[in-house]
């Protein structure tokens, strides 16, 4: 299943139910953001953020990604270009990552 | 989807612990939404970028009308720190040391890694012309991530269509 059709999103365009997730789901969500190839560099950052969202019900912030996976700031932006916290949220399903750091 | 590129430059002229955070937390907020960030500093605003005073910013009690010590956790309602003690040795060293305290409760980094988060993220800083030549300032004296040292006029071209914020 990797119709967006039955996938709900909010008027940002997160996924309001991060249990309608599926891999097949993040590379359509990543083309959208712009990345057209998910490596597994990219998807180190995905399960991170995954199992850290879904523990804690927020998605992280930048700096509780850079610190979670020891990727560093230079190497996430340039995975994720633009606002990495953001992009990854949209892309592994999960809602807008709050706090300022 | 592709709209015109955002831009914010930020102009730091204040050298206090205090006034060193709003450029860094919106910058660094700026940047987590695909923003072009750049940063000026000016004034004792360069001791953010300067290596031997980016790591000792000070907040002082003297004359800040702002510091209550119910700061501290004591129960004495709005009364601030009174200026007779703030002139005591050791209460600037005191308060700033609170105030860093307080920072990094909230996540915080200090200012120097701050900043280099920002630099690592595609921030461009750039330090005042005319107050490195006033303060007798070299391009070594700042740390690594300041640009170069332009002037007024250069920023006014390179800030062009951008949305500029004084601190």
């Amino acid at each position: 299943m990797t119709d967006l059709v039955n996938v709900a999103f909010n008027a940002e365009g997160y996924m309001t139910d991060p249990n309608q997730w599926t891999k097949e789901l993040a590379e359509i969500l990543a083309r959208q953001e712009g990345i057209d190839i998910l490596t597994p560099e990219h998807w180190r950052i995905i399960d991170f953020c995954r199992t850290s969202g879904l523990a804690s019900g927020k998605a992280p912030t930048l700096r509780q990604i850079t610190v979670g996976t020891g990727i560093s700031i230079k190497d996430l932006f340039a995975l994720y270009p633009k606002g990495p916290a953001k992009k990854v949220a949209k892309i592994a399903g999960l809602g807008k990552p709050e706090g300022c750091v | 989807m592709e709209t015109e590129q955002r831009k914010i430059a930020f102009i730091c002229s204040k050298g206090d612990l205090d006034m060193a955070y709003p450029a860094l937390v919106m910058g660094w907020a700026a940047l987590g939404n695909g923003i072009d960030v750049t940063i000026f500093f000016t004034f004792w605003g360069m001791d953010m970028i300067t290596k031997d005073r980016q790591k000792h910013l000070e907040l002082a009690p003297v004359a800040n009308t702002s510091m209550k010590m119910r700061l501290m956790g004591l129960p004495t309602g709005t009364l601030g720190i009174p200026n007779l003690m703030g002139i005591l040795p050791g209460m600037t060293a005191f308060t700033s040391w609170f105030m860093k305290k307080k920072m990094a409760k909230v996540g915080a980094p200090p200012v120097d890694e701050y900043l280099q988060m920002m630099v690592d993220a595609g921030a461009h800083l750039y330090a005042c012309k005319m107050s490195v030549d006033m303060f007798g300032l070299k391009k070594e004296d700042f740390v690594e991530g300041v640009e170069d040292i332009v002037t007024a006029s250069d920023f006014m071209d390179m800030t062009e269509g951008s949305q500029i914020i004084f601190i």
